[in-house]
């Protein structure tokens, strides 16, 4: 379960003075449910998942996550979540699976569950035939399969993808499509920021429409219809945003 | 998580460094072919060079003279100069190295010297000329003696004992032993390479894991793993650290193997300039007390290059913030090295300074261990402050994503 109550990031701008990137962001996000945060670049989606994987901390109002205040149990959150942006990379001299160790290590696990869960997730994304390539020696495909074994690796509760299929062709980004409702199915709670229109149609469960900083709009993609009286989502959008 | 995590970290930037062909570079291969280069190479060229010069017949002109056949006979016979004919641009002779020495002999010099009448005569060469300097001196040599000899016959002449002129004589006698002749020459070289090349090996990976993580956009893949920050930081530390103590130790041990060929190569064609590097001596305790002295200065220059490359946006960056960090370190090394500048208790607390400093002392086997503990405790509480600063930037948001 996710809970943003009021969360608010402040930055100071050299040229535009104080910055309010999110401002007053509350919304829940529920176990086997995917909650699509839509909006277009610089709206503040990023910031709002830094959050909410403690990479940033609030200015204002909290967030609790599987449970863990975001202010107060940073390191408890982090345990329990599975970060995914193009952001996120890899480390190149690293092989794929010293990658995934590396990170399982880092989660506390001890060797003998280590084991098992890479063997598992090698084996169910297709992965050995490179798990000992150096990451910097992979394809974009292969390295989204690491970046998602490294997420995994720790069977958290929680999913938050940021803008996970950006630059991504296809093929890979249908990898990730799919890997995100597979988390859906086995009952992690995931929320998804992007910009793209038809990955939100297909995928989320609940939509928060974001701008300028500001949740304006939530529901599902049947009640966001019901209120705005339009069909296509990009029209819907538009519409609050410009409201 | 314990300080499990900091064991997790250097150990993945340790491996992680080692694939890492700038780092192994800097850390392995800097020290160990650059001072066999500098070492063997420069005690080459140097005793090359003094004995080509000694070996050489330099050639010398004689000035006026014509009246005293005495000395310019006994001067063409003089072994070990080759004299010439006499021109008038001899200046302009000996600055274009056509020889090395001329001798202006004063008119009437034989006729002079056996009436008693004062005189001078002047040799004329080109200051800093190593090649000139050798035929000046045997020119000033024949004609010391040829004064000498005239002092002799005068006395004998007037039956005056030779001390009547020369009541005792001055001998001047080394009571230091062969590290201190050593340590005085090599005092401060030997610190100044290990201290500079402890902070060359403790640049790149500096760079690499903080602003070359940024550059890479692994630092938010990092950054959302459960590890805390301090422990973070403390574990890429680590691992510069030993960067650093690795560079210092092979640079310690390469000038030590370097130094012992070089003397052996050196023993064949020992002459002059050789005779004095022969009898050096780098004792056990001395480079391992560098080493120790060297220790804190690691953990400071370590902390401060992780602060400074972190507050960069990507390697290119974080390269022109570190560079001026040479000449700072540079300076004081170099300053250490220089004559004249001794340990104080004010110099004791100036970082870099006070350790080439305490470190040139411990090369001539001089242990001031006042200044020992005092240089030791300043440099482990400037590298603590260094630490401190580097955790508290881990901290920062603005510092990790400054755009």
């Amino acid at each position: 379960m996710i809970e943003a109550q009021g969360l608010v990031k402040r930055f100071r701008d050299k040229k535009r003075g104080e910055v309010r990137a999110v401002d007053q962001v509350s919304f829940r996000c529920r176990p086997g449910e995917i909650f699509g945060l839509l909006g277009a670049n610089g709206a503040g989606k990023t910031t709002t998942l830094r959050m909410l994987a403690t990479i940033l901390t609030p200015s204002e109002g909290t967030a609790t996550v599987a449970g863990y205040d975001v202010r107060k149990e940073p390191q408890k959150v982090r345990s329990c979540v599975g970060f995914l942006s193009t952001a996120t990379a890899l480390y190149g001299r690293l092989s794929a699976q010293e990658m995934v160790e590396y990170f399982g290590r880092l989660h506390g696990l001890d060797e003998r569950t280590l084991r098992l869960r890479i063997d598992a997730s090698f084996e169910r994304l297709e992965m050995n035939d490179f798990r000992d390539r150096r990451c910097d020696k992979l394809s974009t495909g292969m390295k989204q399969k690491v970046s998602i074994a490294r997420t995994l690796v720790h069977d958290p509760s929680v999913m938050i993808f940021d803008e996970p299929t950006v630059g991504l062709d296809v093929m890979a980004a249908r990898t990730i499509i799919g890997f995100i409702r597979e988390c859906r199915d086995r009952g992690k709670t995931v929320i998804f920021s992007t910009h793209v229109m038809s990955e939100v149609e297909k995928v989320c469960d609940h939509i928060g429409i974001i701008h300028d900083g500001r949740l304006l709009a939530e529901g599902t993609l049947a009640e966001l219809r019901q209120r705005s009286g339009k069909q296509d989502l990009e029209d819907i959008f538009v519409e609050v945003v410009e409201q | 998580m314990s300080l499990r995590g900091i064991g997790v970290v250097y150990r993945k930037e340790l491996i992680d460094s080692l694939r890492d062909r700038r780092t192994l570079f800097s850390m392995i291969a800097v020290p160990l072919l650059l001072m066999p280069v500098l070492t063997i190479g420069l005690l080459v060229v140097l005793i090359r060079q003094v004995g080509q010069a000694s070996e050489e017949v330099p050639k010398v002109m004689v000035l006026g003279g014509a009246d005293s056949p005495k000395v310019r006979a006994e001067l063409e016979k003089l072994e070990g100069v080759e004299i010439v004919a006499q021109k008038p641009d001899y200046a302009e002779e000996i600055s274009s190295k056509q020889i090395r020495a001329a001798v202006e002999i004063p008119a009437g010099f034989d006729a002079k010297l056996a009436a008693g009448e004062p005189m001078s005569v002047k040799i004329y060469m080109y200051e800093g000329e190593l090649k000139s300097g050798f035929g000046a001196d045997r020119l000033q040599k024949f004609f010391r003696d040829v004064r000498d000899r005239a002092i002799r016959e005068r006395l004998e002449a007037r039956q005056l004992p030779e001390n009547l002129i020369r009541p005792f004589d001055i001998k001047q006698q080394n009571v230091a032993p062969p590290e201190k002749v050593g340590g005085a020459i090599l005092g401060g070289l030997v610190p100044y390479f290990v201290i500079l090349l402890s902070l060359t090996g403790a640049m790149y990976p500096a760079m690499d894991l903080t602003a070359g993580e940024k550059e890479r956009g692994t630092i938010e893949t990092i950054l959302c793993s459960p590890v805390s920050r301090t422990h973070l930081v403390l574990g890429k530390f680590l691992m510069v650290l030993t960067a650093s103590v690795a560079t210092a130790l092979l640079s310690i041990i390469s000038m030590t193997v370097s130094f012992g060929v070089g003397k052996k190569m050196l023993q064949g064609v020992a002459h002059g300039a050789a005779d004095t590097v022969l009898q050096i001596t780098l004792t056990a305790k001395a480079v391992i007390s560098v080493f120790v002295m060297v220790l804190p200065l690691a953990v400071l220059f370590s902390a401060a290059l992780l602060a400074i490359a972190l507050f960069a946006k990507s390697f290119k960056e974080a390269q022109s913030y570190i560079s001026p960090l040479m000449i700072v370190v540079v300076l004081p090394a170099v300053a250490a090295v220089l004559p004249g500048v001794e340990l104080s208790t004010t110099l004791a607390l100036v970082p870099v300074l006070n350790t080439s400093l305490v470190s040139k002392e411990i090369m001539t086997g001089t242990y001031h261990w006042n200044y020992i503990a005092l240089i030791f405790a300043s440099s482990c509480i400037y590298a603590a402050v260094a630490i401190a600063i580097a955790v508290k930037l881990f901290q920062r948001e603005d510092v990790l994503f400054r755009t």
